[in-house]
């Protein structure tokens, strides 16, 4: 079937299976790699994406089902060659290691942030409890989420 | 001011925060052009026969290229001879009758045994082929667990006559050490067997051109990969070249490279198609090597004023179907087992079964935290006995200052330490007085949600292998650049920080002119890579020798330029600029002199070995709370010293404690690899393995101590399996302090409410009956 859909503003149009999951077609279709595959029952957010600004992990999604829709990914949340501040924290406060859970981490923290602007550690510890990280023990994820929340501009 | 020790952001970030790092499953590179996927058919049965394999089905779907078994596993050396461990006692990997193929041949010996390869265009339909490849299996009763396989009824391997492949034992223990002490204590102890969960798992892909191979794969040590391959597969190491790129997390889980990277080279090589296997989550939970396993028989004696005198521990390793690693994990944590403590006698003894379950390797730690987690249980265990405070028992036993080089009763040579020191600083900083009367006033009060302090004063070894050595290549060129090849290897760590803060330190090139290249046996003819928590140590120290190498003849050069004598040359870091003292207009970049030198660059090739291992301490101090009618345990506060030496990066180490805190609270909280009776798997996913969140666990709280040691220039020791030593006893210490005035005397993790919810129960029963 045909999908078409809007990836960081760019259109992406492609002939698809119908069982094509969102994340594939973003890796795929769209060759955006960002975005990871870390499990595969819906459980670890490695794949967390912005679909109509709510976040929703890709892997749970087919494409079929984004279709119409407006997505970012990592790959589009900064502007003009620069960090948006959810990645500037990141960086700033240590918040990834390896940086296989981070773009979905990032996304994560981004949706939470416009839900809750002034977050408390235990909202975000609870917001982001379906993102797995295995690197930072969260210590510096939630550090970094509470430093953008005082930054973040959108 | 040298810029070692101050809190630099990491360089990597940038590229991993806005494009991803580039994974296996993400490489694009010209050799991998019309790559097919690698799908592997995995056994059902922990144990069986296999009595016939029918792929046609599977063969004739479109897109299918080929469905390999090992039937077609003709073109492959002969397995290793017996590593001489086969019922002795070294701690080697084994072959001869325990060698484990690529594709199961004749039977399989766990769920998730790779039984064979389906190679297609395309991700699903590798999935759809392989569920029409018919596998007939003969089962056979299963060994699941240490008691059935110590009991021998049913043998995994029959040629090689026993399940236990590796025997270091005392047959008749000597008691006399014990007879004269005023209490003793006995307990045996399991520490659960527990999965690594890497967020990328495993994955490999190669490509074969005029008889040279190259794999590009998940690994924390592209050599060690590269002389695997090359032995498995029959060709030369010069043949073979192997690529880590971005690397998702290791944790030990991703030394070397196994049978599946090993099986996508061969099969590469037999369809003549460059392939790619990305293994999915359920896969990487019953096909990673998972950690720990072990059982402890544990006795601990001393006299009632605190002193311990004797210690004993037996140890028997679970090592999975196929005992990878022979004995070295039990063997390590003998050698670790009397751990902080002067214990003047002490007995060791362990022995490695093989059973119908996912095969054991390292894991964060790797044995060492499985040693203490058992002596800080004993302690504890010591001290609820005599009746004295566990901070005070373990301030009587710790070896003291003077004491060191300490060398202990099981072989060890322990460098430098202070470890009274970093007990006293955890509990001033956690106000364990202030504590411990929180928790007299909740127990007084009967409150429901009880507090629980545990504790743990641990030492650990690091670069185990420290003749090994690790190697660094600096070179600097005209334009002022300079390139550190690094045999080790990073997933996670910071290398690119941390060595180019090592050679803007030395040299004064700035940081963002400086390239660190890691992993590609292409391009670094030899290294070792990262595990052991060797790499700054060890790698770190190689860079900081090259860099003071690349400084020497670069005052040669420089001097020939300046026309000034060597002794009058002076560096500014501070600019990158050679001059004559006194005089900066005279200067010259490093770009000149690179220029000017007899190869139009500098270069410094070194191999830097370390003469002993170091060995880290610390203190940890955990704050629990348990709710008392439903057995639920909550991490509320925990409180570290972790000394590694000097500290190059604090921001680096820092996130090195966060994560090993986070591993170790996980195994006393919740995390176990759970089988059923006939060996099935019950944690396979991510829905059913309890891998911890961000909202089990509290913000850490971290005291800063530096205690160097003298076997490296940097006096630097390793950080990275620091604190999940440290953290798995302290927490699992805590949620059984919280609940010890009940009558609870020992929980095995994880102390899941269930557990500790029996465990008040069973107590409160004793009791009734007494």
């Amino acid at each position: 079937m045909k999908v078409s859909m809007t990836v960081n503003g760019q259109p992406v149009e492609a002939e698809v299976e119908d069982r094509l999951l969102l994340v594939h077609y973003l890796r795929e279709v769209a060759g955006l790699t960002a975005t990871n595959v870390g499990c595969d029952t819906s459980s670890c957010g490695a794949c967390t994406v912005l679909l109509d600004g709510e976040s929703v992990k890709s892997c749970t999604v087919l494409a079929a089902q984004a279709d119409g829709s407006d997505i970012t990914t990592a790959e589009g949340l900064g502007q003009d060659g620069q960090l948006h501040a959810v990645q500037r924290a990141f960086q700033a406060e240590h918040g990834l290691q390896c940086g296989f859970c981070t773009p979905g981490m990032v996304m994560a923290v981004v949706s939470l942030l416009r839900e809750n602007p002034n977050p408390t550690e235990s909202d975000i510890r609870t917001g982001l409890e379906g993102n797995l990280c295995r690197c930072t023990g969260y210590h510096n994820i939630v550090r970094a989420a509470l430093a953008a929340a005082g930054t973040s501009t959108d | 001011m040298s810029i070692l020790g101050t809190r630099v952001v990491r360089t990597e970030d940038p590229r991993l925060l806005t494009m991803g790092g580039t994974y296996v499953d993400d490489l694009q590179v010209p050799e991998l052009a019309g790559v097919a996927q690698v799908t592997f058919v995995r056994s059902p049965l922990a144990h069986a026969r296999i009595t016939g394999i029918d792929a046609d089905a599977a063969r004739g779907e479109p897109g299918v290229v080929a469905v390999l078994t090992s039937q077609d596993l003709d073109d492959l050396p002969p397995p290793p001879p017996d590593g001489g461990g086969g019922g002795g006692e070294a701690p080697a990997p084994l072959g001869g009758p325990w060698a484990e193929p690529l594709l199961a041949t004749d039977r399989v010996r766990y769920v998730g045994e790779p039984v064979a390869m389906v190679i297609t265009d395309g991700r699903y339909l590798g999935a759809d082929a392989a569920e029409l490849v018919a596998v007939d299996y003969d089962p056979l009763p299963v060994v699941v667990g240490i008691g059935a396989s110590l009991a021998g009824g049913t043998l995994l391997f029959p040629d090689a006559g026993t399940n236990v492949p590796v025997t270091k034992r005392t047959e008749s223990p000597d008691d006399s050490p014990f007879d004269g002490c005023e209490a003793v204590v006995e307990q045996q102890i399991v520490n659960q067997r527990v999965a690594p969960v890497p967020m990328e798992g495993r994955a490999a892909a190669a490509a074969w051109a005029d008889g040279n191979l190259t794999v590009w794969t998940s690994t924390q040590n592209a050599h060690i990969a590269k002389f695997i391959l090359a032995g498995a597969l029959g060709v030369a190491p010069d043949n073979v070249r192997v690529v880590a790129p971005d690397v998702g997390g290791g944790f030990g889980a991703k030394i070397g490279t196994e049978r599946e990277a090993i099986a996508v080279a061969w099969a590469a090589r037999r369809t003549g198609r460059p392939l790619r296997w990305v293994e999915t989550r359920s896969e990487n939970l019953v096909g990673m090597t998972h950690g720990r396993d072990q059982i402890h028989h544990i006795k601990i004696g001393g006299n009632r004023d605190g002193k311990i005198l004797a210690y004993r521990i037996g140890v028997t390793q679970d090592t999975g179907a196929y005992p990878r690693v022979g004995g070295f994990l039990p063997m390590l944590t003998c050698l670790m087992s009397t751990g902080a403590y002067d214990i003047p006698a002490v007995q060791t003894s362990y022995r490695v079964a093989v059973s119908n379950t996912t095969p054991v390797n390292a894991y964060r730690g790797a044995g060492r935290p499985e040693a203490t987690a058992a002596i800080e249980r004993a302690v504890d265990l010591f001290a609820a006995e005599i009746g004295l405070d566990p901070a005070e028992v373990r301030r009587r036993n710790l070896v003291p200052p003077d004491k060191f080089p300490f060398a202990t009763p099981t072989g060890a040579l322990y460098d430098t330490g202070k470890y009274a020191e970093a007990l006293d600083k955890v509990l001033a900083a956690a106000d364990y007085q202030g504590l411990r009367a929180e928790q007299a006033r909740r127990r007084a009060s009967g409150d429901p949600v009880q507090l629980g302090i545990g504790l743990s004063t641990y030492v650990e070894i690091t670069a185990p292998d420290p003749g090994a050595g690790e190697t660094a290549r600096l070179e600097v060129k005209p334009d002022g650049t300079a390139t550190v090849y690094t045999g080790s290897s990073a997933h996670g760590q910071g290398h690119h920080t941390a060595w180019a803060m090592l050679v803007t330190d030395e040299l004064g090139i700035p940081m963002d002119q400086i390239t660190v290249i890691h992993g590609d046996t292409g391009v670094i003819p030899a290294g070792t890579g990262t595990y052991g928590s060797r790499s700054l140590q060890l790698g770190g120290s190689a860079v900081h020798k090259a860099a003071l190498e690349v400084k020497d003849e670069a005052r040669r050069v420089a001097a020939q330029l300046l026309e000034a004598s060597e002794d009058d040359l002076e560096l500014d870091t501070d600019q990158g600029r050679w001059q004559v003292r006194g005089d900066p207009a005279s200067g010259v970049t490093w770009g000149q002199v690179a220029g000017q030198s007899e190869d139009q660059q500098l270069v410094a090739d070194v191999l830097f070995k370390a003469e002993r291992p170091t060995f880290p301490f610390g203190a940890h101090m955990s704050v629990a709370e348990v709710d008392t009618e439903t057995g639920k345990a909550r991490l509320v506060r925990h409180v570290t010293v972790d000394d590694a030496g000097v500290v190059i990066n604090p921001v680096l180490t820092e996130g090195q404690r966060h994560g090993g805190i986070a591993q170790g609270a996980a195994q006393a909280l919740q995390e176990e690899v759970v089988y059923d009776a006939e060996g099935n798997p019950l944690t396979s996913t991510l829905a059913d393995y309890a891998a911890i969140t961000a909202t089990e666990l509290p913000s850490f709280e971290l005291v800063a101590m530096e205690t160097p040691t003298d076997l490296n220039p940097l006096g630097a020791k390793g950080i990275g399996e620091a604190g999940t030593i440290g953290a798995t006893p302290a927490v699992q210490n805590a949620v059984i302090d919280a609940v010890s005035q009940l009558g609870v005397r020992h929980i095995d993790m994880p102390t899941t409410p269930q557990r500790v919810w029996t465990a008040i129960r069973d107590a409160q029963k004793a009791r009734a009956t007494q």
